[in-house]
């Protein structure tokens, strides 16, 4: 049953993938991609990866992809000029992509690599201790002690990327008015008041 | 029963489906940017099927991180799509030459 699941879902995922860089719409490459990463996300439930499985989809199917569907409807693309080289390339891309195929098959096929799943079914050990097979604990737990300054490094990491996607993408208008609250602060009063002295007296004449 | 090699097979296709993506796509920087996710995605499988079958959960913090970095460099990638984009109105690659390269 799970070999069948396996299959199935890898057959998806290689064909979803195949469909993503064959198709002519940037838009469907897209959807197609999410397909893939959805059926990638089921296989990494059979291998007992549930909290990256569930980031997968959240993350990529959820953020990433949506960036992407975004950008893709955003820009005014012209699709003809961008498949001109396709057939010319067709043959060096398929034969560069079967050789390296093919190398790594033999190394990849080697009797070293026969390993059998340690828990694919459920072993009793994980069944007695509950609190420690749940594979989020598992990773919290040396995600926070191990790799603590690793993972501060990554925050750091999505902060400088979101400082500079926003700095890059901002723009100012000519026309668009905004406030400059240091200037607000900064005014004094002799620059908003001007004080004029009349003479009355001669004026009641 | 299911073994390492099977996992370690379905990369190896992925990475190699995305290599030929690579060289099919090269006018459409887009196609590229997901071409490079797959190739991500590809090495994320072999990370997950060796932590799950050496039993260390190590392989799986590292794919936590490359997930951080994929991310970040995929809001980075189309940030600077868009401002070229906006600047030249094109992304095909072969219209972006103006550093001589």
């Amino acid at each position: 049953m799970i070999k069948l699941i396996f299959y199935f879902f890898a057959a998806t995922l290689v064909f979803s993938s195949a469909r993503v860089i064959t198709v002519r719409n940037p838009v469907h490459a897209a959807l197609f991609l999410v397909l893939a990463f959805f059926s990638s996300a089921v296989i990494w439930l059979l291998l007992q990866a549930e909290f990256l499985a569930i980031v997968l989809v959240l993350v990529y199917v959820g953020a990433v992809m949506v960036l992407f569907l975004f950008v893709v409807m955003m820009l005014d693309i012209n699709l003809t000029t961008m498949r001109v080289g396709f057939a010319r390339y067709l043959f060096t891309g398929i034969l560069v992509g079967f050789l390296i195929l093919v190398e790594m098959f033999l190394v990849l096929d080697s009797s070293f690599f026969h390993k059998e799943g340690l828990a694919l079914l459920p072993s009793i050990e994980s069944a007695k201790n509950l609190e420690s097979s749940s594979n989020t604990f598992a990773l919290a737990q040396v995600l926070y002690t191990n790799y603590l300054y690793p993972f501060e490094i990554a925050a750091v990491i999505l902060l400088v990327s979101m400082v500079a996607a926003i700095a890059l993408t901002m723009r100012r208008r000519a026309y668009s008015r905004n406030q400059n609250p240091a200037q607000q602060v900064e005014i004094k009063r002799t620059d908003r008041v001007r004080l004029v002295k009349m003479p009355s007296s001669t004026s009641a004449d | 029963m299911l073994v390492l090699s099977d996992f370690l097979i379905l990369g190896a296709v992925l990475f190699c489906l995305s290599i030929a993506g690579i060289f099919l796509n090269r006018k459409n920087i887009i196609i590229l940017l997901m071409c490079i996710e797959l190739m991500l995605l590809a090495v994320n499988m072999n990370f997950i099927a060796f932590s799950h079958f050496n039993a260390d959960i190590a392989g799986q913090v590292f794919v936590f991180f490359i997930l951080t970095v994929a991310a970040a460099e995929a809001a980075i990638g189309l940030a600077i799509l868009v401002v070229l984009f906006r600047n030249k109105h094109t992304i095909n690659v072969e219209d972006l030459d103006s550093m001589k390269g």
